[in-house]
């Protein structure tokens, strides 16, 4: 049997409940009256985002209160109090979950009676929890959930399921029409749909300070999203500050002190990551989207010429010096010290081929080679050299789909980003019937902002929609959201990206067949208010409110 | 600068304001960003006085009508010191003083003002008076004639004031030799915001406001009420929030909250415009009151749902008038906006007793004259209390015959069917609102203030004196998509492209690209005043926003 809480389903209905009696938008020619009339009930599975694999909810509920209710280490865990990560982890959903209320000391001291829930047991089960790992592609997320008394059970092979079931059970609280925190017995098992779960954010265009990248972290793991994809550097700017190149940041940042990541910034975005299960997989793009590099690396970027003569300007990295190659073995042997995934991004896109063609030597250069007129080859030879230079650093790597289309040759366990609108479904059925793994973040650029209610278009993709046979299929890995930042920064990031992302999230997460987009807009709507509630300032969908709003301006 | 003569404008002129700010200096070179929205004559030198925060201070002029006590001035130069001083604290420029030998500017502040305003005068003017005080070489003086003038000057003389890279750990201020005459090109520039399909905190609104005067926006109306909630906490009808908002506690406005936000608007110069629109856009209004709205018919019975007010009971005028009366009083504003658009038939006609109340009234099955006959009572009962009203320009498209000074709101359509409307109701002798390009919930990727700019507002056929009908204009911020949470960084900058179509001169301002570092400049003062405005394209902001 299902029901959903009966404080939830109230919510909806009050929340929702006018939407029938609203005129087709305010003063507005624009806007889709359909939406207006539909009709939205509460989920059966009240907030949960994104939707479990396997859920059953009964409609019997028990309390907790924040002077009894505990998370604790089960008997027999392979993780225990030692394990920093589960117990930040506790804390960090304790608060959650109690936060919003005060603690009310004289009411509640009493005994817990019998339909009061106390205790929320975690239980690791495998022998090597992964507790002082760092999350990777192969990463166990499955965990089982049972609610019931005497004590609930989070049980899960590795931390990282550990993780992923917290946010859930945390999903599970609700407050009932007295405002009392109660969950319903429910049994849970779950995992994810695809391994690869990412938020691209970018530092280039606008510099990003480290507490709005932490922020989206939370909202990240509030989402099971488990990869931050961090374009770092682009042409606008190169706020990495390199140990063993620090003129780059100093000539290339936006400004040498107050807008660079210093070492220590790194660590502790890598650090609170792992903390949340989530990989943090750089991106250092060349050849291409490179001029703030130049700045601080004299040769690196190829002159370009205006007839016979530099013209002051440069193009892309320069593929033809002896330099470049010692340059790039240097930077990313420390780039695969610093950053622990087992993946770099080395970017590959949209290479400007008019500067490399002005330049005489490299025109030389491609007679040498015999490339003719075509610079893809070139473009080719580069990462060729590129690629090589970053398996001797013990890393995988990841590429924009350019690389693999212009048939550079690709370590077999290379992961290809296909990101270039019409024609994705194609490209997704050619990379993978080359047999390479691949990520989709084509449908999902949510950089791209239009009015109304477009999540329902992120919703709506299926990422495996293309031909191609099973294996072909299992090779599709999973996904990314991409908010590049041309118009976003620190002032408009995390509203435009959540709950937008989200949307993103429950497709990469939840079973295929999880696309009723009624239901959907009933779990998020109020997911996203928990997710304001726990202080990221999370977008509405449409006319509506949170019991407690945003508290920030 | 003798320019002692700066004259006095007969009263008979054109109504403007005009300002003027003058500033001794010395050497020193840079070039001012600029003042947004562009002032109307703007002359500076690349001659730069420092500011030192231990010397400067403002001051009344011996011959300024305000004195200390003006509760609006008193209140601004509070505010206004921070801002010319973003990161001055005591300690540090104590310790500058002791370091240095520094330079001091005295930048007293002189306003005349003449001895009494109503809460807002835009038909004021200003004139210069001679500033002779140039013995110090280092003085500012900001003439106004009302209080209002001098607020905006004030905010005009805080975006000229800039800090040097040099010497980081030392806070140096300068401004330019500038001189400034000002006023605005129209009389009403407003933003509304809608406080029911999402309810705003105070917090935001109050922050808004703020934002509003950096943009010298002077307008703020107040969507206060609509279909999806009644947040206003009436004391007259205190069902009307307590059953119609989306919560009765923690989603209304209480009287000391409409207070407030009326309050500290007036303190930066701007109005606060309250919206209770009828007959639609009330599903709220009818859980609090019944027997307010329509009940509408399925067949020969009733089917549980409501429409708009019901036209035809004296009931509803009743209570109209008694709760106008309560808003009057509450808002102290000249003007009242009533709303009438989208009025949905469906319901009426459904019926029965709307259908014989027209058949009673020769309206046949004519709903226009139905809502033409609502409203007329309705603007009735406002003019009796003494508040001018404005409407949605559904009524006039409906319903030409109103008060020739009701205000006629244009909302809707493409810039050749505005341009049209505009055409037309000016024609008729009306005064007009625009609000039609400014529609600024609807986003887009890239750099949609562009269209905002590039609005001709006076662009339609027709005589100078109807283009004089033409008060000014507004930009909409309606709630579908937008709280408290987003609602900042969707409406500024963007706002700020509208204000400066409104405020500044249509000639200087007609390129958005040569507008450009200007208004980055903006937002990175609006970043700096902890407003979230969101970027214009790549770059960056010396402070960036530190917030989440």
């Amino acid at each position: 049997l299902h029901c959903c809480p009966l404080g939830l389903l109230a919510l909806l209905l009050l929340t929702l409940g006018f939407s029938r009696g609203l005129q087709p938008g305010p003063r507005d020619d624009y806007e889709e009256s359909a939406e207006t009339e539909r009709v939205f009930a509460a989920s059966k599975y009240g907030s949960l985002w994104p939707l479990p694999q396997k859920v059953k909810i009964s409609d019997v509920s028990f309390k907790l209160t924040g002077v009894t209710f505990r998370i604790t280490d089960a008997k027999g865990s392979s993780s225990g109090a030692s394990c920093s990560l589960l117990q930040n982890a506790y804390r960090r959903y304790y608060e959650y979950i109690f936060g919003g209320s005060r603690v009310q000391h004289g009411a509640e001291g009493r005994r817990a009676g019998p339909s009061v829930l106390t205790e929320l047991q975690v239980l690791i089960v495998s022998a090597d929890s992964e507790c002082e790992r760092f999350p990777a592609v192969t990463s166990d997320e499955s965990y089982e959930l049972t609610v019931d008394q005497p004590y609930a059970v989070l049980k899960a092979p590795k931390v990282w399921g550990a993780l992923r079931g917290l946010e859930t059970f945390s999903q599970l609280v609700y407050e009932d029409e007295y405002g009392a925190k109660s969950i319903n017995s429910t049994t849970i098992s779950d995992f994810p749909r695809f391994a690869h779960r990412g938020i691209l954010l970018d530092t280039s265009r606008h510099f990003l300070p480290i507490k709005v990248i932490l922020a989206n972290l939370e909202a990240m793991a509030m989402n099971k999203f488990n990869v931050f994809h961090w374009h770092i550097v682009d042409d606008q700017s190169f706020p990495y500050m390199s140990r063993t190149f620090p003129h780059i940041s100093q000539q290339g940042a936006y400004h040498p002190y107050t807008h660079v990541y210093t070492p220590a910034d790194v660590k502790m975005v890598i650090e609170f990551g792992r903390l949340r299960g989530i990989r943090v997989v750089p991106e250092f793009d060349t050849p291409g989207h490179t001029q703030s590099w130049g700045k601080g690396q004299k040769d690196l970027l190829t002159p370009c010429y205006s007839g016979d003569k530099p013209s002051g300007s440069f193009g892309p990295v320069n593929p033809i010096l002896n330099t470049t190659y010692d340059f790039m073995s240097k930077f990313f042997k420390e780039i695969s010290g610093v950053f622990p995934d087992a993946y770099v991004h080395l970017g590959g896109d949209e290479v400007d081929f008019n500067c490399w063609k002005s330049n005489p030597d490299i025109q030389k250069f491609m007679e040498q080679q015999g490339f003719g007129q075509d610079f893809s080859k070139l473009e080719s030879f580069y990462i060729q050299k590129l690629l090589d230079i970053v398996a001797t650093t013990q890393k995988g790597y990841m590429i924009w789909q350019e690389v693999f289309d212009n048939g550079v040759k690709l370590k077999p366990d290379t992961v290809v980003h296909v990101w270039i609108g019409g024609g994705a479904n194609e490209e997704m059925g050619k990379v993978t019937a080359a047999g390479y793994t691949t990520i989709l973040s084509a449908p999902w650029y949510l950089d791209y902002i239009s009015y109304a209610q477009d999540w329902q278009k992120y919703y709506k993709v299926e990422p495996l929609n293309f031909k191609g046979t099973e294996a072909q299929k299992k090779l599709v890995i999973g996904g990314e959201a991409c908010l590049w930042g041309e118009y976003v920064d620190a002032t408009n990031l995390t509203p435009r990206l959540w709950p937008r992302a989200s949307a993103v999230g429950e497709r990469l997460w939840s079973a295929v067949d999880v696309t009723d987009i009624n239901d959907a807009f009933s779990r998020l709507s109020v997911h996203r208010c928990r997710m304001v509630e726990r202080g990221i300032p999370a977008e509405p969908l449409f006319s509506s409110y949170c019991p407690r709003e945003y508290k920030g301006i | 600068m003798e320019a002692a003569r700066c004259v006095t404008f007969g009263q008979y002129l054109r109504p403007h304001f005009y300002l003027l700010l003058l500033i001794f200096l010395r050497n020193g070179p840079h070039t001012v960003e600029g003042v947004w929205p562009l002032p109307q004559t703007f002359t500076s030198s690349i001659e730069r006085s420092p500011l030192s925060p231990e010397a400067f201070y403002f001051e009344y002029g011996s011959q300024s009508a305000a004195q200390q006590g003006c509760s609006v001035l008193d209140a601004a130069f509070t505010r206004y010191f921070p801002l010319i001083f973003p990161d001055y604290t005591g300690e540090v420029a104590e310790r500058l003083l002791l370091d240095l030998k520094a330079p001091l500017a005295k930048v007293p502040v002189t306003t005349t003002i003449p001895s009494q305003w109503g809460l807002i005068h835009y038909l004021t003017r200003f004139y210069c008076i001679p500033d002779n005080l140039s013995v110090s070489a280092r003085q500012a003086s900001l003439n106004a004639e009302t209080v209002w003038g001098a607020l905006r000057g004030l905010e005009t003389f805080s975006q000229l004031v800039y800090q040097d890279d040099f010497g980081a750990h030392f806070y140096h201020y300068f401004v330019n030799k500038t001189e400034i005459v000002d006023f605005p090109r129209f009389q009403f520039r407003g933003i509304l915001l809608d406080t029911s399909r999402h309810y705003l905190p105070v917090k935001t609104i109050l922050q808004t406001l703020d934002a509003m005067a950096y943009s010298k926006f002077n307008v703020f109306h107040w969507h206060i009420v609509d279909d999806p909630s009644f947040p206003y906490q009436s004391r007259t009808y205190p069902d009307l929030s307590s059953k119609g908002a989306f919560h009765p506690m923690t989603h209304i406005y209480t009287q000391s909250d409409v207070r407030r936000v009326i309050s500290h608007a007036r303190l930066w110069g701007i109005r606060v415009l309250p919206e209770f629109d009828s007959p639609g856009h009330t599903a709220s209004w009818g859980k609090g009151q019944s027997d307010l709205l329509t009940p509408c018919y399925r067949g020969s019975s009733l089917s549980g749902t409501f429409g708009p007010v019901n036209p035809v009971l004296p009931s509803t005028y009743q209570f109209m008038a008694r709760l106008f009366k309560e808003v009057s009083s509450v808002f102290p504003d000249s003007h009242i906006h009533l709303g009438g658009d989208e009025v949905n038939f469906s319901c009426w006609s459904s019926n029965p007793d709307i259908r014989a109340f027209m058949k009673k009234m020769g309206f046949g099955v004519d709903f226009t004259k139905l809502e033409a006959f609502y409203m007329e009572n309705i603007v009735n009962i406002t003019s009796a209390l003494n508040k001018t009203a404005i409407v949605w320009q559904d009524v006039f498209d409906y319903h030409e015959l109103i008060p020739k000074d009701t205000v006629l709101h244009i909302w809707k359509g493409t810039p050749a069917s505005y341009q049209a409307e505009l055409s037309r109701m000016t024609k008729a002798g009306m005064k007009v609102l625009l609000a039609a390009p400014w529609y600024i919930n609807h986003i887009s990727y890239g750099q949609d203030w562009h269209q905002y700019y590039n609005v001709q507002p006076l662009d339609f056929p027709g005589t100078e004196e109807q283009k004089k009908l033409v008060i000014g204009g507004e930009v909409c911020m309606w709630g579908e998509y937008v709280d408290a949470t987003n609602l900042t960084p969707r409406l500024w900058p963007r706002a700020s492209a509208a204000a400066e179509r409104l405020w500044s001169d249509e000639k200087q301002t007609s390129s958005a690209d040569k507008a450009f570092p200007r208004f980055q400049d903006l937002r990175c003062k609006l970043v700096r005043r902890g407003i979230r405005a969101e970027p214009l394209y790549v770059g960056h902001c010396k402070h960036e926003y530190q917030g989440v």
